[in-house]
């Protein structure tokens, strides 16, 4: 066991300096007043000039809001958040009207995303190899979106939910909170008032978007929550592939995080959704980090269509998300590929519902978590086929890596079966890096931490596999970052 | 090249070698026979500094530097080499990949440049044809599902792309059908050099026959009980080790 405490050790003492997404940018910020209210959540509208129904929508969700009881079934274990002492509303401070290319761009937030090897000078990212279309989100506001012009010949919409509000109204009115309900849980409810931002994708039927979207989100401010909100639409027989990746500064205290997400494909039509999230751990004592509450969930409305979740979690304090899939159309097809790595004092209750409600609709779940240090994860998931899902399947598999002895991994499988034809299989191991691997890997010439990468990577294989390319090597190396620090 | 002198060490407090003493000089290939349990193994895990295998006396010089406080990576990036009785499964490491982390991990250690993926792949293809072994070995995770055979041969091609200066080769052909074992011998012959060491730690005369040693050592109760020259591997074939087991120290 020794050199699996080594490795452990090593993991405790490096862990918070690692964060190399830590910085703070200093900007000027124009701010709403701590604290929620009626008034707050008429302040962001008005900010955001909302039409009159998504006032409503918002003050209706805020009124909701007040009565829901916090969600208690995950295995998480945090103090009572004030919701009191969060800026609901903070963006970087610009003159007059809001960017209209990136040429007017504050220089120092292109800095910020250059620093997190996020360039959005479409220049340099034609320079690179690289085809993905960036959409940045730096504390409550969208500060720039590349490749526009490109995906606009294609008809692909995709732009701030702000902005969407004033191109296409109707498909926003229509869409917006018809996955996930305004009241469906207290967090996704919070965000229903007070969202401010997120992306807004369109994908015309027939049209498979030529490049990558990707979301950047940043937190920057100090006692800022992050309430973004997407929704993507993929017509019939179109298909996209969309990126999200998040961090935010080293800060003492908790922030929160609460996005929703709602996917919507029609007939025929896919939709690739992949998430590294990177948000700051805490430190290695369990001070400071992003509660990250995050409600996402696809609607495979349409026949033959298909929604494919694929997450890379290793950032954040608490994270509570569960990716979910809606299979209403017949020979629809929900996937949920997960890696989740704990480390420290880190908690993370995640997983996936996959709701089979039309005909042979197929489901496929593989939950990768790696746990080290004191932290504590659990694989939540739900099954669900009704009685007219003839032809159902689910295949569920949950393999949970141990680094050390402190550290906890469970896996809570629920499945609700109506249809006595459905087939549902699950499989769950548990094992933990063995002396052996180790020494092995030594022996050829790889050192300690680079052995644990190694094994870990390997570990998450089928995962990472699901990734685009270029997300792919970035989401290996934050493994190999997130344990180094812890492994490697 | 390796002198080991008056080696004590223990595992688990219990003290499995007990005062041996070997010295292999550049260019030879030392033969090492015995009984079952009499710390062949614990010899090599102890060269290529395992943790748990504690030196408690003695002293193992390689090229001249004391070993016993280095790291096994350190070591292996001196050029320190074991290939495995019984070689390990990582799940879902593709064995080029692991072979190519090996590799330029060493190279850094010597503060030599780092192979690119073309160069790399130029010379792991090169080594797998000279083994005769498929390439489709080299995508498959490393030595999962492996035939027992197999994962010899993939010990001996680690081996040539590493190119160590001492090789320690503990029971590669146990297990071997007689085509792999010219191969496996093939393979240590090919890196025969002056400045280049073998110690082949093996049951069999059989191997000798392929890997002609300068020396055939025989450890028993925990040290060198005899010493000879490839004629001693024939002798014990037919004698075993009756001679050696009561000699304890
Ligand atoms: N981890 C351990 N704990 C206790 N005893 C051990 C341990 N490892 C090895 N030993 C003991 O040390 C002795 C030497 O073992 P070793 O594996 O070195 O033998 P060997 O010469 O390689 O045998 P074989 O020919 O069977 O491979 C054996 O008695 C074995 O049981
Ligand atoms: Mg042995």
């Amino acid at each position: 066991m020794a050199a699996t405490a080594e490795t452990v050790e090593q993991v405790k003492s490096i862990a918070g300096e690692k964060y190399k997404y830590g910085f703070v940018t200093d900007i000027e910020s124009d701010k709403a007043p701590k604290g929620l209210s009626e008034d707050i959540v008429r302040f962001i509208s008005a900010k955001k000039n909302d039409p009159e129904w998504l006032l409503e929508w918002r003050l209706k969700a805020y009124r909701r809001w007040l009565e829901m009881p916090e969600p208690k079934w995950a295995k998480v274990d945090f103090p009572a958040i004030n919701y009191q002492d969060y800026h609901y509303y903070s963006a970087p401070k610009q003159k007059g009207d809001g960017p209209k290319s990136l040429d007017e761009v504050d220089p120092q937030l292109l800095e910020t995303y250059k620093k997190l090897g996020i360039p959005l000078h479409e220049q340099e990212m034609l320079a690179g190899v690289q085809n993905i279309a960036v959409d940045a989100v730096f504390d409550s506001v969208s500060v720039a979106t590349t490749f526009r012009k490109q995906l606009e010949k294609v008809g692909v919409i995709f732009c701030p939910i702000s902005e969407a509000l004033e191109r296409c109204p109707d498909l926003v009115r229509k869409y917006l909170g018809s996955v996930v309900p305004v009241a469906d849980n207290k967090h996704a409810c919070l965000n229903a008032a007070v969202f401010t931002d997120g992306s807004f994708v369109y994908i015309p039927p027939g049209v498979r978007c030529p490049m990558e979207l990707s979301t950047y989100f940043r937190i920057n401010e100090m006692n800022t929550g992050q309430f973004e909100r997407t929704l993507i639409i993929a017509d019939k027989g179109s298909y996209v592939s969309y990126l999200e990746g998040c961090t935010a500064p080293m800060r003492d205290e908790n922030q929160l995080h609460a996005a929703v997400v709602e996917l919507v494909a029609l007939d025929d039509a896919e939709i690739k959704y992949s998430t590294v999230q990177n948000w700051y751990p805490g430190d290695e004592n369990g001070k400071g980090g992003i509660y990250n509450f995050v409600t996402k969930r696809g609607a495979c409305r349409g026949k033959n269509s298909k929604i494919s979740w694929t997450q890379v979690e290793t950032g954040s304090a608490i994270t509570w998300k569960y990716p979910s899939c809606i299979l209403q159309g017949d020979n629809s097809v929900g996937e949920f590929y997960s890696i989740a790595i704990t480390n420290n004092a880190q908690q993370a209750d995640t997983g996936t519902k996959m709701i089979h409600l039309g005909k042979n609709t197929r489901s496929k779940i593989i939950s990768k978590g790696i746990s080290a240090g004191k932290a504590d994860q659990t694989y939540r998931g739900l099954v669900k086929i009704s009685a007219k899902a003839e032809g159902a399947r689910n295949y569920t598999q949950c393999d949970s890596l141990l680094i050390g002895d402190t550290c906890g991994a469970h896996t809570v499988p629920y499945i609700e079966s109506k249809n006595k034809k459905a087939i549902i299989e699950h499989e769950a191991t548990t094992s933990s890096i063995s002396e052996d691997q180790l020494f092995y890997l030594r022996q050829r010439g790889i050192s300690q931490e680079n052995a644990v990468a190694l094994v870990v990577n390997g570990f998450c294989r089928d995962v990472l596999q699901q990734l685009p390319m270029e997300f792919a090597v970035e989401a290996q190396k934050l493994v190999a970052i997130s344990l180094e620090g812890s492994v490697g | 090249m390796l002198e080991i002198k008056d080696l004590h060490a223990s595992v688990q407090g219990t003290e499995i070698l007990k005062g041996l003493n070997l010295t292999v000089k550049p260019g030879e290939v030392h033969a090492i026979m015995g009984p079952n349990g009499s710390g062949k193994s614990t010899l090599s895990y102890v060269l290529a500094g395992r943790e748990g295998y504690e030196v408690t006396g003695g002293r193992i010089i390689y090229c001249g530097e004391d070993l016993t406080d280095l790291e096994p990576e350190e070591r292996a990036a001196k050029g320190v080499f074991l290939a495995f009785q019984y070689p390990v499964e990582i799940p879902g490491v593709p064995n080029s990949t692991f072979l190519n982390e090996a590799v330029n991990s060493v190279r850094r250690y010597r503060g030599e440049e780092e192979l690119d993926k073309i160069q790399f792949v130029k010379m792991l293809r090169a080594k797998t044809k000279e083994l005769g072994m498929s390439d489709e070995m080299l995508k498959r995770a490393v030595n999962v599902g492996f035939s027992g055979g197999e994962k010899k041969r993939n010990e001996v091609l680690q081996m040539a792309v590493l190119e160590p200066k001492l090789a320690i080769l503990d029971e590669t052909d146990s297990g071997l059908d007689i085509d792999a074992l010219k191969i496996v011998a093939d393979g240590v012959n090919a890196m025969r050099s002056p400045e280049r060491s073998a110690l082949v730690i093996t049951h069999y005369q059989r191997l000798l026959d392929y890997i002609v040693p300068d020396k055939v050592h025989v450890l028993a109760q925990g040290r060198i009980q005899k010493t000879g020259g490839k004629e001693l591997a024939l002798e014990l074939e037919k004698s075993g080790y009756a001679d050696f087991k009561g000699e304890a120290a």
